[in-house]
């Protein structure tokens, strides 16, 4: 059985904080890490790995520097990473981004593809389901739970209020919830072999067959009109009353004035 | 392309056990006023099984018409057999605009929809607006767990899609005994189910949605433990609201997941919402800072909540909150009196 993961390297948005004088993000030092739920999609290949002996692939795609993701992710215990990377490939929105990346999954084996449900940078969960619809499988998103029965895997499939357990035939692509799972950590062993024994292949524009109008920023149907940071609403009033007592007392003076109570 | 050939706003409406979503009639009422802007109409997109007695409560809220899809195979929700009736759908009407609710139905049905069509959709928007020359739809939406806000154009492609996060849209007036004007569109749905649902097992759920709450009084992990969330519960109970939570009382198995405000959770604005316990990480304020009044109790006078609260108290919300609800319960007692 072969896998292949889908991951994004991100800046830690929890560790993204604002500056309280200008209202922007300040994001000098924060670190980058691999997206949660792909992680959790890497965690489940490797279990399938651990379990069944499939090979597990990761792919990226992103600037130089995301081959430490890659890198992280053998260390974890993947056989093999892939690097796309190309200023061509750059300013791609979910679309240009998920035809790139079907196109270089497009020449490799895989009966499995995961990807994470979304990207905790841009929060779109776009790019697992387009995918999909790129390489013409079917895809279960959300996915909570995966047990492999024969040539299919049985998903249970998270909604707001309920879950499904559906049957997927392979070729497929589930998208993986952070929730699926715990991911294991690295190993000083797996660390070494990252660096020293395996090797992260990198792709550039040449070697992935794509036409230019479908990717990058000119492929991009959507294009980003402007930015703005949200206006914080004026100040509010904190208070620091001596006791339990006074606290209630005021909450309650200002609930009456908002004619709340 | 030429995209003077795609005309009006077509919404997506989801429905599921026969009862259509919420966040649907906020996209109808959202859809009808960018209508008004665009000089065009509002189509409801209904697919299911048997849905045609749903027509007349789209009607009432703001649907001009309505495009049905009844099948079989759209009894459950699946992927593939709803990107194939909404893809013929837009293939045939062509609309200029269409809608869906950033649910865990809309979010994977969109983008499906989008690589078929070859279009953009942008997620999660919180606000639609139609540009005055142009006519144009302008997305706007937060990245990075909410800070900063992105609007978004798709120039050259149609339709403009987008999904829109429940509970940031108003839903219209309903208009009552609404002219009804459906027609059934049909699809074949052969070669389109490629996955097989083996089971549907819903969660129990009966408490009221919190993003129908008017009063939130929400949790977190300063209120210590789990069994503490009684005294959320005894002043939900008092001021007639109900218990959210934040990300981290929920990842700790404290509560279940749909309570959860915020950037992965829901997006709430209830006109009083009492935090206690909660620092306020970007995330959660990006679920309800527009809330009409905001009360932050936190031991931390340098917690991030201060920042959006109108009334901040430093303070251990564990020791205040059995206080406070007596004195609501006396002060809605004298007000009943």
């Amino acid at each position: 059985m072969k896998i292949v993961v889908c991951i994004k390297q991100v800046p830690n948005t929890n560790e993204v904080k604002l500056d309280p004088v200008t209202g922007t993000l300040i994001r000098d030092g924060v670190p980058s890490i691999i997206n949660p739920d792909d992680k959790a999609g890497l965690e489940a290949a490797l279990r399938m790995k651990d379990q069944y002996g499939a090979h597990v692939t990761v792919v990226t795609m992103g600037p130089a520097q995301a081959d430490t993701a890659l890198r992280e992710a053998l260390a974890m215990g993947a056989d093999e990473a892939v690097l796309v990377t190309d200023r061509a490939f750059g300013g791609a929105d979910t679309l240009a981004t998920s035809t790139t990346i079907a196109a270089v999954l497009k020449s490799m084996e895989f009966d499995l593809v995961i990807t994470g449900r979304q990207a905790i940078d841009g929060d779109t969960a776009q790019v697992g389901p387009q995918i999909a619809e790129h390489l013409g499988i079917p895809n279960v998103s959300y996915a909570e739970d995966v047990k492999v029965e024969g040539d299919s895997l049985i998903v249970k499939r998270q909604y707001e209020d309920r879950y499904h357990t559906v049957k997927v035939k392979m070729p497929c692509l589930i998208t993986a919830l952070s929730e699926l799972n715990a991911p294991r950590y690295m190993t000083p062993g797996g660390i070494f072999d990252a660096y020293r024994e395996k090797e992260v292949k990198v792709l550039t524009r040449k070697d992935v067959e794509v036409d230019d109008d479908v990717i990058g920023l000119k492929g991009s149907p959507t294009r980003v009109f402007q930015t703005f940071t949200k206006s914080l609403k004026a100040a509010g009033t904190v208070v620091a009353p001596e006791d339990a007592e006074a606290a209630a007392d005021y909450m309650i003076e200002r609930l009456k004035e908002k004619f709340i109570i | 392309m030429n995209v003077q050939d795609y005309k009006g706003i077509f919404v997506f409406i989801q429905q599921v056990d026969h009862k259509i979503s919420g966040v649907s009639f906020e996209l109808l009422g959202k859809a009808k006023e960018l209508a008004k802007d665009m000089e065009t109409q509002v189509t409801a997109v209904l697919l299911g099984n048997n849905v045609s007695d749903l027509c007349p409560e789209l009607a009432k809220y703001g649907a001009d018409k309505i495009v049905m899809v009844e099948d079989p195979a759209l009894e459950i929700y699946a992927t593939e057999p709803y990107a194939h009736a909404m893809t013929q759908v837009i293939e045939n009407y062509k609309p200029a605009v269409v809608l869906y609710g950033a649910t865990a139905i809309g979010r994977d049905l969109a983008p499906r929809v989008s690589a078929r069509v070859k279009t953009g959709l942008t997620a999660d928007c919180t606000k639609l607006e139609i540009a005055e020359e142009t006519k144009e739809l302008r997305m706007t939406r937060p990245a990075f767990g909410g800070n900063i806000m992105a609007t978004i154009i798709c120039p050259e492609h149609r339709p403009q899609m987008a999904t829109v996060r429940p509970g940031v849209m108003q839903k219209m007036k309903p208009v009552q005994d609404a002219a009804v004007n459906a027609e059934t569109f049909s699809v074949d749905f052969t070669g389109h189910q490629n996955v097989e649902i083996l089971e549907v097992v819903k969660s129990v759920v009966n408490k009221m949605d919190i993003q129908d709450a008017k009063i939130l009084v929400s949790g977190g992990r300063g209120m210590g433990c789990p069994e503490n969330f009684q005294l959320l519960r005894d002043l939900a109970d008092a001021l007639g609201g109900e218990v959210s939570a934040s990300r981290a009382c929920v990842d700790a198995g404290w509560v279940e997941k749909d309570i959860q405000v915020g950037q992965t959770g829901k997006t709430v604005r209830p006109n009083l919402y009492i935090a206690c316990g909660i620092s306020g990480a970007i995330q959660h304020l990006a679920g309800m800072e527009e809330s009409d009044v905001i009360i932050a109790i936190n031991k931390d006078e340098n917690a991030p909540i201060f920042e959006v609260a109108d009334y901040g108290i430093v303070g251990d919300a564990v020791k205040i909150l059995p206080v406070f609800t007596e004195k609501v319960k006396e002060a809605m007692a004298a007000r009943n009196a």
